[in-house]
């Protein structure tokens, strides 16, 4: 079930369209903010608010790269991994990050504390290499200051 | 040297508020077009300017806009999009102009859609620019407040709606068929052409999606007119441009260059060369999908006929630079991995192709290629060129790859006969 | 229509279609996947390559894509330039790399349209040396099977499932080279017109459940043209026999009638004829008392008859049978045992639509209309494959925007998604008006701006004031130059045709089997053929009828509560067991031909009633003099003594493997083949094998066409309509509404 809160905002977007099935990708991205990830229920859910079928959702909801179709740990590690970040380390960063919380890219650490992820090009190539820790970006990466950054998220 | 599109941009502060942007002339263009012009002259004035979309393929702005019918058929609604998706890897050019100065590419937005007759207007955001979101709604509100958006906007009559609309992930959302679909909650598929989103775009209504660094410009074309526009550049293209250095460079970032300052410029100059220990191998000249430049390649201009007379595509113009510590063939995985990723899966050389190539390019890298890799790789690159795809992603996929089988033929070669990566 | 050049040779070719069509129509064997005739372009699957030059003088052309191209006078192409040749090659290479090859154990091999393109493009050696992906596969229901290694993500299940037929529940997931097209969890598919997914992909990813549990090879299979018989609408089914035994129904095309699909009900809906309730044998009652028991005696009707008979026919039942039982029992005694309600609305409806003042259209033509009333009947109910017609009329409007925008209707989504804004045309349906003024009012703001206004009706839910109004309706727009098409739904296969004979209403019946009559005029028999009572009225009423008759004989095909009551029950060949014709609701008469030969004492309706006739032909001569109002069925309809080339038209394709083997577990040597007295199909894959009359085509087969996609080349293009013949069927009604 929808809470009222979640089903208020997808309201609020189903108004920038002119029907409601176009505030698919919004809807999605508004439950997910709010449980961290869409579950099939979820998906049911989005489908009756906005007069779909969970089948459509689900197409939309699973082309999607930042829509999570299975659940993420509290908080999501986004590393960079396009040429410029290659180049500058972004492969010695994952590394260290994943020896440091014992995940691998697509795994949730065991107290649930974080997610690991790739992600295609931040747009801040000049200030490589760079991640992304849920909406926050960290760039001009350290091996040296990558644990005081994981120590703000809890 | 001016620099319209960055001159209130500085780094270390926040964007201009609508007040500090008005008071330094920043709506100018903006009273003069709606309050002067009819959207035909609008239409007019940029077409002379001969401003050419920034978005990387470099289509005349002012002819799209004049392919948008006068009336629309079906609901009447017709449509302006600002493409804000930036996902070429290597490009960090339109987030500099989201977060340094929303309001002037707000403004050049309400122009165009007053030189199209849009009634509503969306700005298609990038899922990781948070903040550059959260500025642009902020900006948003303001001009509602001041009265720059909504209805009868400076009392012309003129209505206009603008919307953010965040995006979900996906580099196919920034091609502008896939990008409309997306606004319209479905899958980023691209869609046929013909029909031209001019003709039938979002919601099956006549639409024009543009470049934010190209809309960011309307506003000063207006004010200035078009031969100020010309007369910016170095060549004869127009403007400046943003340019962008990235890699191992003493001083990576971004500059707004007259348009057609040459690579050796950029590179060496502004860029201030390549770090100690490093040597320049290949350049990448505008984001991921553009074929490699070399370094014989340094004294062409940066503009649109010169790059693509050198076998390559200004782009985006944020250049990625691939030195000798780094395995080129690493390099081209890396990119065809990620073009790979992106595909949207809907038609067959890419679907199929592009995880293909970049499963030989890893075999590549772990020393298992044999010699026929590298014909079937050749292979690829024409199978997904240019016609043979629904739309441009796996034929912009293959410029890097093509041109890296010319210019570092040998590094491939070496890690065929060596059977492992002699980088590694 | 535009003049152009294809490999060197010049064509008029239809300005309205795109290029793949027009050249397919030519019969150039360009290779597709993704397009299909009924459903448009989309250009993804890249097959369909062919070089276009820009003039005379350009030598190296481009490739583009036959599906997405329109065409243009004095365009110049190739369809078999080396590029062209070896990037199709290469497009089969790609679709192949992932390929579970699978064939040997695939319902697809032998009909699989990737097969037929790997081999047509000349793709045969691997290259791809890597892992392949692999999907899960679902569970969908008990009708259609799901293997989703063998997709080509072609896109046409969730285009066909989803835009053509409006499902909602199988889509396409994922994205890039993960696509997935399923459900989004396991289930049953819900669209009614799901089957359809079977003949839609192009390789074996949905496969037939039903089939699947007596599973044949095409070519080991053998097919008889045949007619649905699940309602009123008379769709075309190809029935493939083995052994005895209906394994399959197929679409058969028919340009008119229902194209390149059929619904679930009549794909699926044929199992009762292997069901264990078929009567195979003679059942007498020694007795009232006394139960109903096989014999094994072979027997004739006339070992019954009574003194006074009522022969009572069905809506069910072929012509022929009616005909038969009537020309047995005489025109005063025969019955259509149908309630009287149903009799007098049927009849009505009939004399509408033989009234020149409205038109009775082809689904064909109801896909084309441009606003319908639907008043009284829920079609997706009673006539699926209507709905599915209305379904692709409703997009009329954004079909013509398109035209006007230079959008052509096969840019399949390009048209869609113009239809976001337009909500079609003028679509009312109303359970029931009952007012004919208010009838009249409705169509008349509907139909103002209509070129080709429908109404539909039907006897179960419509009532004789909508045909009224109907009438009424007809005459305005007659005064505004408008012709009024009429498409009446009714309850049954040959409803129409029974009408068109003689006949009491079941209250009718009833009364004259009452015994308050005198006497001599006492009905002693009474026949009742294919026809289950209890399903028309209430068991007091047909208890209380059937108890007043000396002797009740049935003749049927499964043992229902009629059948329970007979004293003497015959048994009847089912549909796809025996030839005949039936009436659809349009007044198209259609044959259908035997699909299995006839074995031990099961016999055709007709073939009871009389056993002087020795063949259908024989009946059908009697019918026509009998009522010359099908008179047109004698001249469309082939004779038995028909023959192509001198040979009758062989049911098995050419490929049989080992006919002579086939029952060698029954006998080494090899029997002479059934005989079919009733058609000019031989039961046998020897025969005429080539593009027979329209409506015998038994199968579609053409050299390297397989799969069902050899339909097109039946076609005068496609999506057209049957060569040799035109669509099967004759209209009863054309020369009546013809002004
Ligand atoms: C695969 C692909 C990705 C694209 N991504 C972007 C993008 O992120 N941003 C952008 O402005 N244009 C992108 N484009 C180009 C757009 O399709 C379109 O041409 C552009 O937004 C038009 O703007 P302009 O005329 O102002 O250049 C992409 C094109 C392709 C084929
Ligand atoms: S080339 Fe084809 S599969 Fe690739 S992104 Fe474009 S449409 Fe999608
Ligand atoms: S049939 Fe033309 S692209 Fe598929």
């Amino acid at each position: 079930m929808l809470s009222n809160h979640e089903r208020e905002e997808i309201l609020e977007e189903t108004r920038l369209y002119p029907y409601p099935g176009a505030a698919c990708i919004d809807a999605l991205k508004i439950v997910q903010h709010h449980r961290g990830w869409i579950s099939d229920e979820a998906i049911e859910d989005i489908a009756a608010e906005l007069e779909l079928s969970a089948a459509e959702v689900d197409s939309v909801a699973t082309f999607y790269t930042r829509i999570y179709r299975k659940p993420v740990g509290r908080n999501v590690i986004l590393v960079c991994d396009s040429p410029t970040c290659m180049i500058m380390g972004s492969e010695s960063v994952y590394q260290y990050i994943s020896d440091k919380l014992s995940i691998r890219f697509g795994e949730t650490s065991a107290d649930d504390r974080f997610t690991l992820l790739p992600i295609t090009c931040l747009g801040d190539c000049d200030h490589a290499p760079a991640l992304m820790i849920n909406d926050d970006l960290h760039n001009n990466l350290t091996l040296g200051h990558i644990d005081e950054i994981l120590e703000k998220y809890r | 040297m001016e620099t319209p599109l960055t001159q209130h941009i500085q780094p270390g502060r926040g964007p201009l508020s609508l007040k500090e942007f008005e008071n330094a002339g920043g709506f100018k263009g903006l009273h003069k077009a709606l309050r002067e012009m009819k959207p035909a002259d609008v239409i007019f004035t940029v077409k002379g300017s001969n401003l050419m979309g920034r978005g990387g393929a470099g289509f005349p702005t002012g002819v799209k806009w004049g392919l948008v019918p006068q009336e629309a058929a079906g609901s009447g609604m017709k449509y302006l999009i600002a493409n804000a998706d930036e996902m070429e890897p290597g490009t960090f050019k339109d987030r500099y102009l989201l977060e340094g100065n929303p309001h002037q590419l707000i403004a050049g937005m309400i122009i165009a859609a007053y030189a199209i007759q849009a009634q509503k207007a969306y700005i298609f955001i990038r899922w990781a620019y948070k903040k550059a979101e959260a500025i642009l709604r902020k900006a948003i509100a303001e001009a509602y407040e001041a009265g720059y958006l909504g209805e009868n906007i400076l009392g012309t009559g003129f209505n206009l709606d603008l919307y953010v609309h965040s995006s979900a992930g996906r580099y196919i959302c920034g091609e502008e068929s896939a990008l409309i679909n997306s606004l319209e909650g479905k899958r980023g598929i691209p869609r046929a052409k013909p029909p031209f989103p001019a003709t039938s775009g979002l919601f099956g209504q006549p639409s024009v999606v543009n470049n934010v660094e190209t809309l960011s410009w309307i506003s000063h074309i207006i004010e200035n007119g078009p031969q100020w526009f010309l007369d910016l550049s170095a060549t004869g293209e127009g403007g400046t441009k943003l340019y962008g250095v990235s890699g191992r460079v003493k001083n990576p970032g971004l500059w707004e260059l007259p348009m057609g300052t040459t690579v050796r410029e950029i590179i060496e100059g502004y860029a201030g060369g390549m770090q100690d220990g490093y040597k320049l191998r290949g350049i990448i000249p505008g984001g991921a999908s553009t074929d490699f430049l070399v370094e014989s390649h340094l004294d062409i201009p940066m503009d649109y006929a010169s790059v693509r007379s050198a076998g390559s595509r200004l782009g985006t113009g944020t250049m990625i630079i691939l030195d000798d510590k780094t395995c080129p063939v690493k390099f081209v995985h890396n990119l065809i991995k990620f073009f790979a990723d992106e595909s949207c899966g809907w038609c067959t050389p890419c679907r199929e192709g592009l995880p293909w190539a970049q499963k030989i390019l890893e075999s590549f890298e772990q020393g298992t290629a044999q010699p026929e890799d590298i014909g079937i790789l050749e292979h690829l690159t024409r199978y997904m060129g240019p016609g043979n795809t629904f739309c441009a992603h796996a034929p912009g996929a293959m410029e890097p790859l093509q041109s890296g089988l010319k210019y570092f033929r040998d590094d491939f070669d070496r890690h065929i006969n060596e059977k492992r990566c002699p980088w590694r | 229509m535009a003049k152009i050049q294809i490999d060197g040779t010049f064509y008029e070719v239809k300005s309205e279609k795109n290029l793949l069509d027009n050249c397919l129509a030519l019969g150039f064997d360009i290779p597709y996947f993704c397009f299909h005739p009924a459903m448009g372009s989309i250009g993804a699957c890249r097959l369909c390559a062919v070089k276009k030059f820009a003039n005379a003088d350009d030598k190296r052309g481009r490739i583009v894509m036959s599906c997405m191209e329109p065409v243009v006078e004095g365009m110049i192409i190739s369809t078999d330039d080396p590029d062209v040749k070896a990037f199709r090659e290469s497009i089969l290479e790609g679709l192949m790399a992932n390929h579970p090859h699978d064939c040997p154990v695939c319902d697809e091999g032998g009909e699989c349209h990737l097969q037929d393109m790997t081999v047509m493009t000349g793709h045969n050696y691997r290259r791809y040396t890597f892992k392949k992906r692999t999907h899960n596969n679902q569970y969908l229901g008990p009708y259609i099977k799901h293997e989703m290694n063998r997709c080509i993500q072609c896109y046409r299940c969730v285009r066909f499932y989803r835009n053509y037929a409006g499902g909602k529940d199988l889509n396409v997931f994922g994205s890039g080279n993960r696509v997935y097209f399923g459900r989004q969890q396991d289930g049953a598919l819900e669209s009614e017109f799901s089957g359809n997914l079977v003949e839609v992909c192009p390789t074996g990813v949905f496969t037939d459940k039903i089939f699947n549990k007596h599973y044949a090879r095409k070519w080991d299979l053998a097919h008889t043209p045949s007619v649905c018989q699940q309602c009123s609408l008379g769709c075309n089914i190809i029935v493939s026999e083995r052994y005895g035994m209906i394994r399959r129904v197929m679409n058969r095309y028919n340009g008119s009638v229902n194209g390149y699909f059929i619904c679930d009900r009549g794909r699926f809906g044929h199992e009762f004829i292997n069901s264990p309730d078929r009567i195979k044998k003679v059942h007498l009652r020694a007795s009232k008392a006394s139960e109903l028991l096989e014999v094994d005696e072979s027997c004739t009707l006339s070992d019954f008859m009574g003194k006074k008979v009522i022969g009572i026919g069905s809506p069910g039942a072929s012509l022929e049978s009616n005909f038969a039982l009537l020309n047995l029992v005489g025109k005063e005694n025969f019955s259509h045992g149908i309630s009287e309600a149903e009799h007098k609305l049927t009849n009505q409806s009939i004399r509408l639509l033989q009234s020149r003042k409205v038109y009775s259209p082809s689904l064909k033509e109801i896909e084309k209309s441009d606003a319908i009333l639907v008043l009284g009947e829920d079609i997706a109910k009673t006539a699926p494959m209507m709905a599915l017609a209305v379904r692709q009329a409703a997009r009329s409007e954004s079909i013509k925007l398109g035209e006007k925008l230079g959008i052509p209707e096969w840019n399949d989504y390009a048209v869609r998604e113009l239809d976001q804004n337009h909500q079609g045309p003028d679509f009312i349906v109303t359970p029931s008006a009952t007012k004919i003024h208010e009838l009249v009012e409705m169509a008349g703001q509907a139909f103002a701006k209509a070129e080709n206004p429908l109404i539909i009706t039907g006897i179960s839910g419509g009532n004789e004031d909508i045909l009224d109004a109907c009438s009424t309706i007809a005459d305005a727009l007659k005064k505004q130059g408008k012709k009024l098409s009429v498409s009446i739904v009714f309850p049954e296969c040959n409803s129409v045709g029974l009408a068109l004979l003689d006949g009491l209403t079941l209250e009718e019946t009833e009364e004259r089997i009452d015994g308050r009559q005198k006497a001599e005029e006492k009905i002693d028999t009474v026949i009742i053929l294919e026809n289950d009572l209890y399903k028309r009225a209430s068991k007091e009423r047909i208890d209380a009828m059937l108890k007043k008759c000396r002797q009740v004989i049935v003749i049927d095909h499964l043992m229902n509560e009629t059948a329970r009551q007979a004293d003497v029950l015959l048994p009847a060949a089912a549909f796809a067991e025996s030839a005949g014709t039936v009436v659809n609701n349009e007044g198209r008469a259609q044959r259908f031909y035997s699909a299995v030969p006839l074995t031990g004492q099961l016999k055709p309706g007709w073939s009871w009633c009389n056993d002087q006739w020795e063949n259908l032909d024989q009946v059908v001569n009697a019918l026509v003099d009998a009522y010359p109002v099908f008179s047109a069925i004698k001249n469309q309809m082939p004779d038995a003594d028909f023959r192509c080339s001198n040979e009758k038209i062989a049911r098995q394709t050419m490929r049989s493997s080992g006919r002579t083997a086939m029952n060698a577990n029954i006998s080494v040597s090899e029997p002479k083949p059934p005989q079919d007295n009733d058609s000019p199909l031989a039961f046998s894959m020897e025969g005429y094998k080539g593009s027979p009359p329209s409506g015998l085509i038994p199968y579609y087969w053409s050299s390297g066409w397989n799969s069902v996609q050899a339909t097109n080349k039946y076609l005068d293009e496609p999506d057209g309509h049957v060569r040799n013949g035109g669509d099967p069927g004759v209209r009863l009604f054309d020369d009546i509404d013809k002004e």
